[in-house]
């Protein structure tokens, strides 16, 4: 078979498209558009990169905060949200054993949130909004330096991406709480105490354990889920006060911005973007991590409880977090910094900590294991937030804070160490497991290239993480510009292993379409031909 | 008194060690998870070992920074401290203005309150010694308290740079030799002129 023969058709006989179901063809669109914009995200990376670098001729500062202020976006909403969703909306039928409640909804999902996040990309591109993912008051409405057109089209990109936000967190609770079609009427409200954990943490006092209704992904998907929807309130929320100051000034009755009071604006917005950073990420991830376990060691979870129990009090901490933020914030009270920033940020390092030792204990109980692609991922994942987050935890100490707030080491050894390397090698790990039960079947193209994958991702990740710490420790600010080359030993340095992240990402997508084909890839945007609310085919849930 | 040269020198130390041991942890996993032996998973006693030792970490940190670096108690109670000088600064229009003597002249060990208002966006209120390494800062919100208590005992010549994104058009908020420390004994060898 030539290459180009290879291709079009995909590694032994690439992707049957014929024996997908709808959601299968759902879930694998939802991962592709996911993927496509986590190389944009680190295309956008590369650039700013080489400008902290050298300064590129095409970029000013309008353009290069322009590009960091769609850079976290694309990479979180575009990339992350997508391939996240695709496989819980996959996983979430899948696991409880009934259809999805909605097909339709499934499919408007990934449509708001692609166009969402390109329209909102286009803002910067186009008008070089550019007020960053933080949005601090009145900086958004500043007329000064953003047009109308710019904070409009940024603003209704958001909306696309949160209503199919909605549209997801509507769907799953849903799926998990409807009866279907001629089934015994479901349990409801005690399917929903143990989705949210609440059953799991009654357990933890109990004698006589109950019975979970739902498996314990299930649980941590529901908890992450509810999250996400207050979260995407928050954010819709501030969307809607900035398109009317938006409104007025376009129709000429221009808004006070001291009507709202900037510190109270930014407690509540880092309230609901915690929900995200805090709270689903580590919610989802821990879910993730327990399934991977037990799909890859066969066995049940080591401590299960302990883990249900973990995931309720994950909410109290994701809901009660966010003044770690604001620690230096002179008006913020005291007592907000001590209790929420220092005490309950502390937290996370228990729930995390219960997180990696019930996988890894999982996984020890089965050994000897195979060093598979998803085993190797997973253990790159748990790494990834070994690393991040007691950096999180050492930042969110008043001492510490004063010194190393807006410095490259918050965005470089906790943020980026914690999405690039926890959050992405787990999902790269989803991403292989879940491959041949979505495409019933395929084969990967290469193994040597997944293991090139992985070591390029996993070394760039960490060095990358670790060579921005280190000029944040030098004192180098996350939100600014150097163009005289102040760090350049730290920035070339990351900057190679960017390069490496990049080239990681490259081999990646090549392997996946070399494996399922371009054919394949185009055919799984085409309708479905079995027509059924079921996750996968009929004949596969018999074998 | 320690500074946060001294601090982030340790942090430095600290966090490479603790780096490397989880690095060298999930190496050996990954080397025994693929051989037999031992199957049994953790005794309790193991994982409430473990579980406290998280917590004396992640809360004994806080203890450990409020008795070894000196500014965090004297910010926690900077509104019983009277100071013996206060410094207004103002930030409007992407431009920072020291409100009086330029450069802020500080005698070693005073108690001094930096004062910084808004007239508009949020903005960033950060102190930088000659090579670009922080000595402290805060955040200048608009219509909120801005008030940062400080102690020098180096002599040296700071510069202060906004250390918040305020848009495009503050990529470069930055006064050269705002401050200037005297009467030490020690001087600040990163900030000497």
């Amino acid at each position: 078979m030539s290459f180009m023969q290879k291709l079009m058709e995909g590694h032994e006989g690439g992707l049957a498209h014929e024996t997908m179901t709808p959601m299968q063809k759902i879930a694998l669109r939802f991962v592709v558009i996911g993927l496509l914009f986590y190389g944009l995200a680190a295309l956008e990376g590369m650039i700013m990169r080489l400008h902290e670098i050298k300064p590129l001729p095409m970029i000013d500062e309008s353009h290069f905060f322009s590009i960091m202020t769609v850079h976290p976006m694309v990479g979180i909403f575009g990339s992350s949200y997508m391939i996240v969703f695709g496989a819980f909306l996959f996983l979430t039928p899948y696991l409880m054993k009934k259809p999805i409640y909605s097909v339709k909804l499934a499919d408007l999902s990934w449509k708001f949130i692609a166009a969402g996040t390109f329209i909102m990309w286009l803002a910067g591109f186009l008008f070089h909004y550019a007020p960053l993912y933080t949005l601090y008051w009145p900086l958004p409405v500043d007329f000064k330096q953003f047009t109308i057109i710019g904070g409009i089209t940024y603003i209704v990109g958001v909306v696309g991406i949160m209503i199919g936000t909605f549209l997801f967190t509507y769907n799953i609770f849903k799926t998990i709480l409807y009866t279907p079609k001629g089934w015994e009427k479901q349990p409801a409200w005690d399917l929903l105490k143990s989705a949210l954990g609440l059953e799991g943490l009654l357990n933890f006092f109990r004698r006589k354990k109950k019975e979970h209704l739902v498996p314990l992904p299930i649980a941590a998907i529901s908890r992450g889920t509810i999250d996400m929807g207050l979260n995407a309130i928050v954010i819709s929320s501030a969307g809607v006060l900035i398109l009317i100051y938006f409104l007025g000034e376009l129709f000429g009755a221009s808004l006070k911005d001291t009507w709202v009071d900037a510190l109270l604006y930014k407690n509540i917005f880092w309230w609901g973007l915690d929900l995200i950073a805090d709270g689903l990420v580590l919610i989802f991830v821990a879910g993730t991590w327990y399934l991977l376990a037990m799909l890859i060691s066969g066995k049940d979870l080591f401590m299960q409880n302990i883990a249900r129990a973990a995931l309720f009090l994950e909410m109290v901490v994701s809901w009660t977090v966010w003044s770690h933020h604001l620690m230096s914030d002179q008006g913020q009270p005291n007592i907000l910094k001590v209790v929420s920033g220092e005490m309950v940020t502390a937290f996370e390092l228990i729930t995390q900590g219960i997180a990696v030792f019930i996988t890894l204990v999982t996984l020890w109980r089965a050994r000897p294991l195979k060093m598979s692609n998803e085993l190797k991922f997973l253990l790159g994942g748990i790494l990834g937030f070994m690393l991040a987050v007691p950096a999180g935890i050492i930042q969110a100490d008043l001492g510490m804070n004063r010194i190393l707030h807006n410095t490259q080491w918050i965005i470089g050894t906790h943020v980026h160490v914690a999405i690039l390397v926890g959050l992405t090698m787990t999902l790269y790990s989803a991403i292989y497991i879940l491959l041949p039960i979505l495409t019933n079947g395929a084969k990967l193209y290469s193994q040597k290239l997944a293991d090139l994958h992985f070591w390029l991702h996993l070394i760039g990740g960490i060095g990358m993480g670790a060579f921005m710490g280190m000029a944040g420790m030098d004192g180098m600010l996350r939100r600014a510009l150097y163009l005289n080359g102040e760090y350049n030993t730290y920035m070339i340095l990351a900057g190679i292993c960017g390069a490496m992240l990049l080239l990681a990402f490259a081999i990646f997508l090549y392997n996946i379409v070399m494996s399922i084909g371009v054919k394949g890839l185009i055919n799984i945007y085409k309708p479905a031909t079995i027509q059924t609310n079921e996750v996968v085919p009929p004949q596969k849930e018999s074998e | 008194m320690a500074d946060s040269v001294d601090v982030l020198s340790t942090l430095k130390i600290v966090y490479s060690i603790y780096a490397w041991i989880v690095i060298s942890l999930i190496a050996w996993f990954a080397y025994n998870i693929v051989r037999d032996g031992k199957k049994e998973g953790a005794k309790p006693a193991i994982f409430y070992t473990y579980i406290a030792i998280l917590v004396v970490i992640g809360t004994g940190l806080h203890f450990l920074t409020y008795n070894t670096v000196p500014w965090v108690p004297y910010d926690l109670n900077r509104d019983k401290i009277k100071p013996d000088k206060v410094f207004h600064i103002t930030y409007k229009d992407h431009k920072i203005t020291i409100e009086g003597e330029k450069p802020m002249l500080i005698h070693c060990g005073d108690k001094v309150v930096f004062d910084a208002k808004s007239e508009d966006l949020t903005y960033g209120f950060g102190i930088f010694r000659q090579n670009g390494s922080m000595v402290t800062q805060m955040q200048v919100v608009p219509g909120s308290r801005n008030d940062l208590l400080w102690i020098f005992d180096k002599n040296g010549v700071y510069n202060i740079k906004s250390t918040e994104y305020s848009g495009p058009k503050g990529a470069f908020m930055e006064v050269k030799d705002a401050i200037k420390v005297i009467g030490c004994m020690e001087y600040d060898r990163y900030s000497m002129k």
